[in-house]
């Protein structure tokens, strides 16, 4: 399976078909800030993640991940390079384009779960479908199932401070899959969370939330859930170092 | 959307109420104020309110408005009987006269003196006696309030017992009895009001020449009130108004001669700055603190539309929260004091200005905290 001997950055079995990559991002460069004070956060990254794959982006604190993933997602304009998710070329894309194509192909998870403080688990997760224009009862009686299928079905009806940090994440969960989208991202979905519980809810993702029509795309420090990745892209100041397919085969 | 708005709103209790109070502040002063000037407006021309049956009232050309008599002669009341259109005519005095009270101190009392015929000019509603106990000799009918308060007795201990039928007082050395007690529209003027027949005010009065302060008149069937006012105009040199008109030219010089309508002026204003301040600083602070919320939604696809849609009923909500509280505070506080010296006169047209006045407030809100979330970029949502 493995070709990790080939000198070429991009090791790893992507496909080679462009029609089963789920992202394919080329040259993609992003700065902040102007002029002098500019920090180049990407410095032409090239990457593929085919369709149906578990993958995941590892690397020191500040060389990018969390800015190449948000290019990918769509909430982030690259300066330069080329970035297409399925069939969507982020590059000629028009801001209410973009907003459009979040909304319908984007599950967003995070770190810090980010649910709405008023609103119950079943209102939280049913969040994208009604942002999609999903009839209120509607959309909470569907994410009622996904909560179910995360392993909170009792709770649909708590808060999200009157969860544990497992059980938030699995309501973040719910709500990055609730309208059927074909990528989620997921920035540092466990550190927030102990060993176990972080364990738990990488199984929980890997089960429910990922099928051949569907991708995931994991930032992630936490070394103890590499084993989950199907790939793994190493990333150093700005830059994707390696790719591998299994953690083991890590440079650093 | 709309439900998530609303809930983002009063998901967080103290600020909702802490928005929802500058409100209703606003509102109440935005309310409470001017309908307090509407009052003592409508208290400057309140006499003529009550004397609701003549049509005109003739008077010296250069009076100004209703407290200020300017007397003319009595022979003018016999040539305003003469114009064609008036169904009758009658006189009326209106002075301010010193009386002596029992104990020997001195009061100002504005003294109306009415046609001795008819009586007309007289108080609506009598409290005790009768209007026409007035045309026994020495008679007079006293204010509720006046005698109640300012031609009260004063006993040593600070009792007071009020003014009745029956006491005398003294009107420029003139004995007066009081025959009855009437209640009357509390006008502009805090002094008690003495009504009596106009040959009596006259005799009470100092010997003047012209003691007519003004002609009452009833306009004929038929004939049309400003036509009528032209004609008396121009045959005896008069000026007459009709009750409306007159009504104006009062408020008018209250209006342009007093610094009442710029202290109102200045509390209305003063509430909705403070209330504008206090309810778009704590309603931009809200959007701040949710600020990571709405950078959830957007990056969730949530479009700028429905982003600033979501603002606006945040803000219509707490607008109408506060507007509903706010103009409920004034009516209570109008309510509650209805008895009191307080003027308070609540039109329609206060809940308009009022009403305004909170939209403003908030388009204003809202509008600094659109502005806040349409530049949002949604990427802090991965920052930690
Ligand atoms: N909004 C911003 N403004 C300026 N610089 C930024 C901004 N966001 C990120 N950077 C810089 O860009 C570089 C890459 O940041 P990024 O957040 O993508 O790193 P990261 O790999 O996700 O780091 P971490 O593991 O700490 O989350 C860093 O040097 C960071 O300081
Ligand atoms: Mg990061």
């Amino acid at each position: 399976m493995s070709n990790q001997t080939e000198p070429a950055v991009n090791v790893g079995n992507a496909a080679t078909n462009a029609a089963e990559l789920a992202v394919k991002c080329s040259g993609v460069a992003k700065g902040y800030g102007v002029d002098d004070s500019k920090i180049m956060a990407l410095r032409g990254v090239d990457l593929e993640v085919n369709k149906g794959e578990l993958f995941m982006l590892v690397g020191p604190s500040g060389c990018g991940k969390t800015t190449l993933i948000s290019v990918i997602a769509g909430i982030l304009d690259q300066d330069a390079g080329s970035c297409r998710v399925y069939e969507h070329d982020l590059l000629h894309m028009a801001g209410h384009e973009k907003v459009r194509y979040r909304a319908r192909n984007i599950g967003f998870v995070f770190q810090a779960y980010n649910l709405l403080p008023a609103l119950t688990a079943a209102e939280n997760a049913a969040m994208p479908l009604i942002i999609n224009g999903v009839k209120r009862k509607e959309a909470v009686k569907r994410a009622s199932e996904i909560l179910a299928e995360v392993g909170i079905g009792d709770r649909t009806n708590a808060l999200p401070a009157q969860l544990s940090g497992g059980q938030q994440q699995r309501v973040a969960i719910a709500r990055a899959l609730v309208h059927n989208p074909r990528l989620i991202v997921c920035d540092e979905p466990t550190s927030a969370l102990d060993h176990e519980t972080g364990a738990r809810v990488m199984e929980l993702l890997k089960r429910v939330a990922l099928d051949h029509q569907r991708t995931l795309v994991i930032v992630t420090h936490d070394a103890r859930i590499f084993s989950f990745a199907d790939r793994i892209a190493r990333m150093d100041d700005g830059r994707i170092e390696q790719v591998v397919n299994s953690p083991a085969q890590l440079e650093h | 959307m709309y439900y998530t708005a609303l809930k983002m709103l009063t998901g967080d209790r103290s600020k909702y109420i802490g928005i929802v109070m500058g409100l209703t502040f606003a509102s109440f002063i935005m309310t409470q104020q001017p309908a307090i000037f509407v009052g003592i407006m409508a208290r400057t021309f309140s006499f003529i309110t009550d004397l609701s049956q003549p049509d005109i009232w003739v008077m010296d050309p250069k009076v100004q408005f209703i407290d200020d008599t300017k007397p003319i002669q009595d022979t003018e009341l016999y040539r305003v009987r003469g114009v064609e259109g008036v169904e009758w005519a009658v006189p009326l005095y209106k002075g301010l006269l010193k009386a002596r009270l029992e104990n020997g101190n001195f009061q100002t009392c504005n003294v109306i003196g009415l046609d001795d015929a008819t009586l007309i000019g007289g108080p609506a509603v009598m409290i005790a006696g009768k209007l026409e106990d007035l045309r026994r000799s020495d008679s007079v009918i006293v204010d509720l309030d006046g005698a109640a308060s300012k031609l009260a007795k004063r006993l040593p201990g600070g009792k007071v017992i009020p003014l009745k039928v029956g006491d005398t007082l003294e009107l420029n050395d003139k004995r007066a009895t009081v025959v009855g007690i009437a209640r009357t529209s509390r006008t502009f003027q805090s002094q008690p009001v003495i009504y009596t027949t106009y040959s009596r005010a006259t005799s009470f009065a100092p010997r003047e020449r012209k003691l007519l302060s003004f002609i009452l008149v009833k306009a004929k069937e038929g004939a049309d009130r400003q036509e009528l006012t032209k004609r008396i105009t121009k045959i005896t040199g008069l000026t007459a108004y009709t009750s409306d008109e007159f009504k104006s030219v009062t408020i008018g010089y209250y209006l342009k001669y007093t610094g009442i309508p710029i202290n109102f002026g200045m509390s209305v204003l003063l509430g909705f700055i403070i209330g504008a301040a206090t309810a778009g600083q704590t309603f931009y602070n809200f959007t701040l603190d949710n600020l990571r919320q709405f950078g959830v939604l957007k990056a969730m696809g949530t479009t700028n539309g429905q982003l600033l849609k979501m603002i606006l009923l945040q803000a219509l909500m707490v607008g109408s929260v506060g507007y509903g509280l706010g103009v409920g505070a004034a009516s209570l506080f109008g309510y509650l004091l209805r008895d009191s010296v307080l003027a308070f006169k609540f039109p329609w047209q206060l809940l308009v200005l009022s009403g305004t006045g909170v939209t403003v407030i908030c388009i204003f809100s809202a509008l600094i905290s659109i502005r806040k979330v349409m530049k949002l970029e949604p990427a802090i949502v991965f920052k930690g």
